[in-house]
């Protein structure tokens, strides 16, 4: 459950760009190969806002799909997990989409 | 409780120093709180830190230009593009800094609980006494009975104890080299706490981490956990005095490895009986020179 961890990252995070103002919204990027479980972050947020000018935001998650290109050849293709391999038979696959761990953006009131 | 980070005495845990005997608890490296939670007038210090949409190397070309078509009602909308992470990686960044200055190798041992970490760095600084300076970190959720067995064999050992936490991170690596003043051209082994999964996420400012998988595992735990393998350059394949009793195909499970990070370096050895060490001490002392050698030519 190291998702209770980063969400009070999240927490720590907006609430110093809030800067004291109420969060209504609160939007994340969270690559489907990043180790994170949207659920988790989910379950947890609300216990991690509670008491602060996040409690009652909504949470908002962009999953984003995994992207591997090979080292080889260059080819660009979809991957869900954190490795791959080409058509061209390499195996070295570069992670270029589907490691986010991001706060995009914020609302306030 | 600190209510902006949620760091407590309790969920930060603690750092003893084996050579004092003396614990103190983990605060959070960059609020200067040091455990006088009572005042919150320093609160705000750790400020500033993710002004920076830095440039990771994942920040990757196309952008996924979504609208949403939310009901603005009346809130404004502030971009952010905030690394969750950031702060735990410039920490480690600084940690990297702290180590290169003073040409230290630094790895950051990973397993599964009861693969034989442990074992494995009682017999290295043991066989190795002598050739180099080896200090540890410990990291466990309880207990110091990991840093009194590493204590015994003569070298500095810092527990950290991560209570309720299920991973090492930078700020407490940090905390920990404090109390283990580490000498010049030594080589520190953080032995992170025993899991598989969030110890890849967190950087702590090592040179590489080093995977240790025993044969009474899986085979395919490297596809099980393509997370921890990618991260590691290095997996030691531990416990093969057992191979004769247990069902495990040591191909199969360097081909595992290999299919999730194409480059790792594996090692098989058994920490119990010395068999394929030498390769291990060999590499060891292959990184300490190509160190010295970087920092001559520097």
């Amino acid at each position: 459950m190291h998702e209770l961890g980063i969400t009070r990252n999240i927490v720590a995070i907006v609430t110093e760009h809030a800067d004291g103002a109420q969060v209504k919204r609160v939007g994340l990027e969270i690559g489907r190969l990043s180790a994170i479980m949207p659920d988790a972050i989910r379950f947890c947020f609300d216990i991690c806002a509670k008491g602060t000018v996040l409690e009652g935001a909504a949470l908002e998650i962009e999953e984003v799909p995994g992207v591997g290109r090979c080292e080889a050849c260059g080819r660009e293709f979809g991957i869900d997990q954190p490795f791959g391999q080409c058509q061209c038979g390499c195996r070295r696959i570069a992670c270029i989409a589907g490691q986010e761990m991001k706060i995009k953006e914020m609302e306030v009131m | 409780m600190c209510g902006t980070c949620g760091c407590g005495d309790e969920s930060r845990g603690k750092v003893t120093n084996l050579q004092t005997g003396i614990s103190v608890p983990v605060a959070h490296a960059d609020h200067s709180h040091s455990h006088s939670h009572g005042d919150d007038h320093h609160s705000h210090d750790h400020t500033h830190e993710h002004d920076h949409s830095h440039d990771h190397s994942h920040d990757h070309g196309h952008h996924h230009d979504h609208q949403h078509t939310h009901d603005h009602t009346h809130g404004t909308t502030v971009s952010l593009e905030a690394e969750i992470l950031a702060k735990n990686d410039k920490l480690a960044e600084r940690n990297r800094g702290w180590f290169a200055g003073r040409n230290i190798l630094a790895l950051n041992l990973v397993s599964s609980p009861g693969a034989g970490k442990t074992t494995l760095l009682e017999r290295t600084i043991r066989d190795l006494s002598g050739q180099f300076p080896i200090n540890v970190i410990e990291g466990d959720q309880e207990t110091t009975n990991d840093a009194e067995r590493i204590r015994s064999t003569g070298c500095d050992v810092v527990q950290i104890n991560t209570g309720t936490g299920c991973h090492l991170e930078a700020d407490m690596l940090a905390r920990g080299l404090e109390e283990l003043k580490p000498p010049l051209d030594s080589v520190v082994m953080i032995e992170n706490v025993g899991n598989l999964v969030c110890p890849a996420l967190f950087d702590l400012g090592e040179k590489c981490k080093v995977a240790i998988l025993s044969v009474t595992e899986g085979e395919d735990k490297p596809l099980k956990y393509p997370h921890m393998f990618r991260a590691s350059d290095v997996m030691i394949l531990n416990k093969i005095d057992l191979l004769p009793h247990v069902q495990f195909d040591v191909e199969k499970c360097i081909e595992s490895a290999r299919q999730v990070n194409p480059g790792i370096q594996v090692f098989e050895v058994s920490a119990t009986t010395g068999e394929g060490l030498d390769s291990w001490y060999q590499w060891l002392a292959d990184q300490i020179s190509v160190e010295l050698n970087t920092e001559a030519t520097s």
